[in-house]
């Protein structure tokens, strides 16, 4: 059993503002470092990002919520500056983009297997799939433009393979939305791992979108832009098994107790001991920011936070290598398309998203050029037995 | 010439095309009440020296996890020689001739998209030279195997390597850069692999890899031609038969 929610009061957020000196921190390094360190860093800064976001709108819906969200959202602005500048600047774009691609495919797995109703994981693994052919198209990316290995990122915790191939997945945006889970009956573990992979698959699609326009290859922008559009699905296929009749407190609470579940799973898992350090304190801080929420809910909706929260945290999610599990999956779901909120083989796909995928793929497919022939090798062409000119 | 080698044009980045509002900047920079800003107290220098100061390296280079790697390492240790220092070195220039052979094949792609190529450039010479850089990349990973080490490793100068080499690569993927800029960035990739293959010369005889570094030779003979042929390619598609009158 994890860590006990009521009675840890945290850090208190006056004492949350920090110097930029210990705001921006030395990064890790892209060599030496677990990749897995890489991975929550890139899940954490997701994580803070949608903290901002879901803030902001609420801002906007609720005037007398704006003081306190400000206060809160300020501090999270700052630790998603200490987490996202950990990255190193010898990390290139396509390099970090591999990263990106194995938390989406790392975590979604992970999370997957913890999620107990059969059709959210169901959700999980459907879109976990289509970010592991990602992850096969920018390694062929990354070979072909640059001569290099995805796997020096990935440090061989992740198959290179495709997956269900990016150039049919591709549905129209009827397809994409699904059933919610029923916020009176969901377990607290699904309402928390349905914020964690919307909140990285957001990320995801800003970080595509930002940096996309930074190549110069016309392959790699053509790519960027196709698999970008891919995320934006993801999202909206996220964001939709979330019950949009929670209230706005019922939904800060919960986004302020996902952040305390993973900064919690964060702290269990990390190997590098300065980040760990980090990692503490923030769970710190948003057990801070969590208890205050939950003396807001209290006298807001005049109910028991706990009545929506765990007693006690979930177990912590498990950063480690899923390739069983995954390669499981690739073997029995490969063939699963959408028809609106249901999953079905691909041969029953209805005719709007048939339309819908022939117009976007009319002039070619990048997804499907830029791997043309491509087999993942350790070193690229150094362990290939004939290289092709 | 290239339909992307450029020519007269509206080009709007200097002051001289905007008489008007570049009038009004300037006068209102003079204008400014300079003296009514507090002067900072701050070093500017601060952030950056306490961080050169502070830094740790990009990273480490790769310990050897063959039984053959390992007690080669540490036999040359006890020597009091730096064999870590060659295996960076050598994967350096593994991964420069890799990417280098990636650089050639954007440029080999935007000659062949050219409709009407410079004489200067010769073609089959450019396919001999990416060819060339294959082969020295070969010809590195057999020698980063034979000293026990993974060739699979991005060594710390590997890295850094990578990074310098990006905006070459940015000049030669982007599809509106004439051939000539092009010529420019392989150039100073050409000139910089030169000196990397002497400098790798000079670690491997540190080391007592004379072999190794006999080896080396022809590769540096080739990068010295590469950058005599590029120089020519470049001066060549820019001022034609003139360039051979110079």
């Amino acid at each position: 059993m994890g860590l006990k929610i009521e009675g840890n009061s945290g850090y208190p957020l006056e004492k949350q503002i920090r110097s930029w000196k210990e705001i921006v921190q030395e990064p890790i390094s892209k060599l030496d470092n677990d990749a897995f360190t890489r991975v929550r860093l890139i899940l954490m800064n997701g994580l803070e990002t949608e903290a901002l976001r879901f803030s902001h709108a609420c801002s906007r819906m609720n005037r007398d919520l704006q003081r306190v969200l400000a206060e809160i959202r300020r501090v999270e602005q700052q630790q998603a500056t200490t987490i996202n500048w950990l990255l190193p600047a010898d990390q290139s774009p396509l390099e970090t983009t591999i990263g990106y691609e194995q938390v989406a495919i790392e975590v979604t797995a992970a999370i997957a297997q913890q999620e107990p109703n059969p059709y959210l994981a169901q959700v999980y693994r459907f879109g976990m799939l289509e970010d592991f052919d990602h992850m096969y198209r920018y390694s062929a990316l990354m070979d072909r433009l640059e001569g290099k290995d995805s796997n020096v990122i990935l440090q061989s915790y992740t198959d290179i393979l495709p997956g269900r191939p990016t150039i049919i997945e591709h549905r129209h945006p009827f397809d994409d939305v699904k059933n919610p889970y029923d916020r009176r009956r969901a377990e607290p573990i699904s309402k928390l791992n349905a914020l964690t992979i919307m909140a990285a698959e957001f990320q995801t699609h800003d970080y595509y979108m930002n940096i996309g326009p930074l190549f110069a290859d016309p392959l790699a922008r053509s790519l960027y832009a196709e698999i970008a559009s891919i995320e934006e699905q993801h999202v909206t296929q996220y964001e939709s098994i979330i019950d949009p009749s929670e209230t706005w407190m019922e939904k800060w609470l919960l986004h302020e107790a996902n952040e305390v579940y993973n900064y919690y799973s964060c702290v269990e898992a990390e190997t590098d001991a300065r980040v760990k350090r980090i990692w503490e304190m923030f769970l710190d801080f948003e057990l801070g920011h969590l208890n205050m929420v939950m003396e807001l809910f209290k006298k807001i909706e005049q109910r028991d936070p706990m009545e929506i929260l765990p007693s006690h945290l979930p177990n912590p999610i498990a950063f480690e290598s899923q390739r069983e599990f995954v390669r499981n999956v690739l073997e029995n779901e490969v063939n699963l398309s959408a028809d609106g909120p249901n999953f079905v083989d691909r041969s029953k796909e209805n005719d709007r998203t048939l339309r819908y995928r022939q117009q976007l793929n009319a002039s070619g497919s990048p997804s499907e050029q830029v791997a043309a022939g491509y087999r993942w090798a350790p070193g690229t062409e150094l362990t290939r037995k004939r290289y092709a000119m | 010439m290239s339909n992307q080698e450029p020519v007269l044009g509206r080009n709007r980045t200097g002051i001289q095309m905007s008489p008007v509002h570049s009038k009004e900047m300037i006068e209102g920079i003079d204008n400014f009440s300079w003296d009514n800003v507090p002067t900072s107290a701050e070093d500017p220098e601060g952030i950056e020296m306490d961080s050169l100061r502070n830094a740790h390296a990009v990273g480490s280079i790769p310990v050897p996890l063959t039984v053959k790697g390992m007690a080669k390492t540490g036999l040359e240790k006890i020597k009091g020689d730096r064999p870590e220092l060659f295996v960076d070195k050598l994967g350096e220039r593994l991964a420069f001739e890799r990417s280098g052979v990636r650089l050639y094949e954007a440029l080999l792609r935007k000659c062949m998209a050219e409709n009407s190529l410079p004489p200067a450039i010769d073609i089959v010479r450019l396919e001999t030279i990416r060819n060339e850089e294959l082969e020295h990349m070969f010809l590195i990973k057999h020698c980063i195997e034979h000293a026990g080490a993974d060739p699979t490793a991005l060594t710390p100068s590997a890295d850094v390597a990578g990074v310098s080499s990006l905006g070459a690569l940015q000049v030669i993927s982007d599809p509106r850069t004439s051939i000539s800029q092009s010529l420019e960035a392989i150039l100073m990739i050409e000139l910089a692999d030169h000196d990397g293959w002497d400098l790798l010369i000079d670690i491997a005889r540190s080391q007592g890899q004379d072999k190794a570094a006999q080896n080396f030779m022809d590769a540096l003979q080739a990068e010295a031609r590469h950058v005599v042929e590029i120089r020519k390619m470049l001066k060549g598609t820019l001022l034609g038969s003139r360039a051979t009158q110079l």
